[in-house]
This record gives C-alpha cells, structure tokens and sequence, in this order.
C-alpha cells in the first residue's frame, strides 16, 4: 500500500521575490527560428501587473524539451522572453508553457502560448479542449512591423481573460 | 500517457484563487472556469538543476556577507517528499525572508524598520538523495502590510520549489509554531484544510537545534507525485 501524503499547499509569491528569484533569460539552445516573445499582464482594471513572475518551459525546434526561462513584470507588466520557436511535440501544436506567479495570485496560474497562424493548431488536443470563442487569448500574434516580434496579453479577471488551465 | 500524470490536487489542499478576506486576489483572481489540461510530456518534463550550480555559502544566509546578521540564529531543514512518500532528490530550493526586523532588502519594502548590512535574506539549496535540505539563516521578523486595518503577516520565509517536473513546481512560505498572528493571516487561513495549514507551520525540534549556537526547526515539503500504477495498488 503506498502511504499517500497530503501536499503542501501553494502560499503567494509575494511582492518582494525579486531578491531571490533572479531571472533566467538564457533558455539554452536556440537553433531554429529566433523570436521575441513579448508578454504583457493586466489585472482585472486592465492596470499592468508590474510585480508579476512568468516563467516558460518550451521544446526547441525539433520538438525536444528543456528550455526553462523565468522573468519579472516591468512596470508596464512587460517581459521580453528571447527564444526560438518551439517545434510540435508529438500531436501537439507548437506551444510554450507558461506559470505565472504574482502577489494575489495564491497559487500560480497555467496558460500556454500558441501561435496565431500556426496550420497545426487545428489538429491540437489541447486548444481542442478549449471553447472555440476562448481560443484568441491563447494566441500570440506577430508585430506588424517585425514578425520575429510575437505579442502575448495576459489578461486576470476580465470579460476577456486568458484561458487559465487546471494542471 | 496515464502511466505518467501526476495526482489531482484534492478539494480543500490548496487555497483558492479568490479569496477575498486578501484584498489582492479580487483584481488577479480568474473569473472563469479553468480548462481542466491533462498531463502530457509538456506537464511532466522540467528543467533539472544540479547541486553544483549552488555556491559554498547559498544555504547559509548568516554568511553572506562580511559580519553576522542580528537576530536569533536557526537552522531549517527537513525532506522533499511525493505524497506517496517517496524521496524528491535534485529538487531546487530557493527561499527569501526579511530581516530579523521584519524588512526586506528590496526597493519598494517602505516598512520603517531598519536593514541589516549584513544580511541579504535570499539561499539556495539542492536536495540531496534522501530529499534532505538544510538552511542556516536567522529567524525572520513580522511586519505590517496594507491588507486590512493593523495587518501584519506573521513571520515567515518564501520558499520556491522545482520537483521533477513543470507540473510539480511549488512557491509557498513557511511559518513558526506558536506564532499568534497566524489566526488573524489571510495569506494562511485561505487553505481551506487545517492540515494543509499544519503542513506550512515547521516544528521545532531538539535534535536539529545544535547546544549553544541555533535553535533547529523541521520543515517537510510534499509535492504532487505520480499516481500509482495498479502494481502499486
């Protein structure tokens, strides 16, 4: 008989991790498409969230898993993940795996980020779990100007909010 | 694919994300529903660190710098378990804390309390092949926030845990037994179980508690682990 352990429970991040949570921007081996992956969070007022902490996890170009990036809101609730575009892990479109940590939030949130455009996102497993109306905040989109740019807005509680995920 | 998904959170171990009695989460709480994912190599791969990515003196915060910090000296230390009770080695552990006088060392912490030169509040540690971590740090001071009228958090430290995977990942704090601001702390009374809660109070504990130098306190962590197979059941 396994002896099963009740888990410690998820406390916030508070305001003041930035003295120890330092940032990972190098998220090792970027063969393949380099991009900027451009975040943005805003709270239910739609103010920024500048003392948020996302951090990725994402496969390389041949779909392969082990690049790990962490950064923290400015105070534009921005943060510029530089990265290459993740290739399809078996069935799955590309996509990059998100937590967000933040003062408010108890535990963290999960999203990920999918590209608007990508022909496999139709086939995805995933966003096929997803309401079809709800799809759009999964999407990141490319910068008019630049398309190597990729936006992606987070939005907390609003009418519009990202799809948040129960892992 | 179900041969490697981890277990479900179950109602009431972990808190909500709304939960107003702290002011913070009504602007940052999901409205929605979330979308319940199931655990594919996306959920159960995550970065792994290895223990020599840690400094000499990461785990022990009371040598960080030139002097000793004020306060009282302790050490913490415990075991990263599964909740089938099985070892967590390799795991990344990383925890913050204020001063002794209850003030972080960071810009936007006004409290009017005074820093400490010698003491930055942040260690890192790796757990070894039991699971076993071990800090030496100096005990952390309450301070007041602007939660509700004469708010203070209780003393604490931040912990960040990386288990095995990307699902496993764990932020959370630790506090002392017999604190009496923890009945009156939003940030803790929201886990809806009184043994989710003991789970976050650490122990103290005579035998890690070294004569004449620090008093010593358990503090076990229990991440989510696999589900067992039927061979297991």
């Amino acid at each position: 008989m396994i002896m099963e352990l009740i888990p410690t429970p998820s406390q916030t991040i508070g305001p003041f991790f930035h003295i120890c949570l330092t940032p990972q921007t190098d998220l090792g081996d970027l063969t393949g498409e380099r991009i900027r992956l451009v975040c943005r969070i805003l709270d239910g007022d739609g103010t920024p969230v500048n003392d948020a902490m996302i951090e990725v996890w994402q496969a390389g170009a041949a779909g392969e898993y082990g690049r790990f990036g962490r950064l923290c809101t400015n105070e534009d609730g921005v943060c510029v993940f530089e990265t290459a575009k993740p290739g399809r892990v078996a069935a799955q479109a590309p996509h990059v795996n998100v937590q967000i940590f933040a003062r408010g939030l108890l535990k963290q949130l999960f999203t990920r980020i999918y590209f608007e455009g990508e022909p496999s996102n139709l086939n995805d497993p995933i966003l096929a779990l997803v309401p079809e109306d709800r799809r759009g905040t999964l999407m990141a989109r490319p910068n008019a100007e630049d398309s190597s740019v990729w936006n992606f807005e987070i939005r907390l509680c609003a009418d519009s909010e990202t799809v948040f995920f129960d892992v | 694919m179900s041969q490697n998904t981890y277990r479900r959170h179950a109602p009431g171990d972990q808190p909500p994300y709304l939960y107003k009695q702290y002011a913070s989460t009504v602007r940052r709480a999901p409205s929605k529903p979330l979308i319940f994912l199931p655990h594919t190599l996306s959920e159960t791969s995550g970065p792994i660190f290895r223990p020599s990515a840690i400094g000499e003196t990461d785990h022990d915060l009371t040598r960080q710098h030139a002097g000793e910090p004020q306060g009282e000296r302790i050490i913490v230390t415990g075991r990263v378990l599964d909740d089938n009770g099985r070892a967590v080695p390799n795991a990344l552990i990383e925890i913050w804390q204020t001063n002794a006088a209850g003030r972080y060392r960071h810009a936007k912490d006004n409290h009017q309390a005074p820093l400490d030169p010698n003491f930055t509040g942040a260690g890192r540690a790796v757990t070894d092949e039991n699971g076993i971590y071990r800090f030496v740090t100096i005990k952390p001071g309450a301070y007041p926030w602007k939660n509700h009228h004469n708010a203070w958090r209780p003393a604490h430290i931040h912990f960040s845990l990386f288990g095995p995977a990307f699902c496993t990942r764990l932020i959370t704090q630790m506090y002392f037994p017999g604190d009496p601001l923890i009945p009156f702390d939003p940030v803790l009374q929201s886990i809806p179980d009184e043994k989710g809660r003991q789970r976050l109070v650490a122990k103290f504990d005579l035998d890690t508690t070294q004569p004449d130098w620090a008093l010593g306190y358990q503090f076990n962590i229990v991440l989510r682990g696999r589900e067992a197979t039927p061979f297991e059941k």
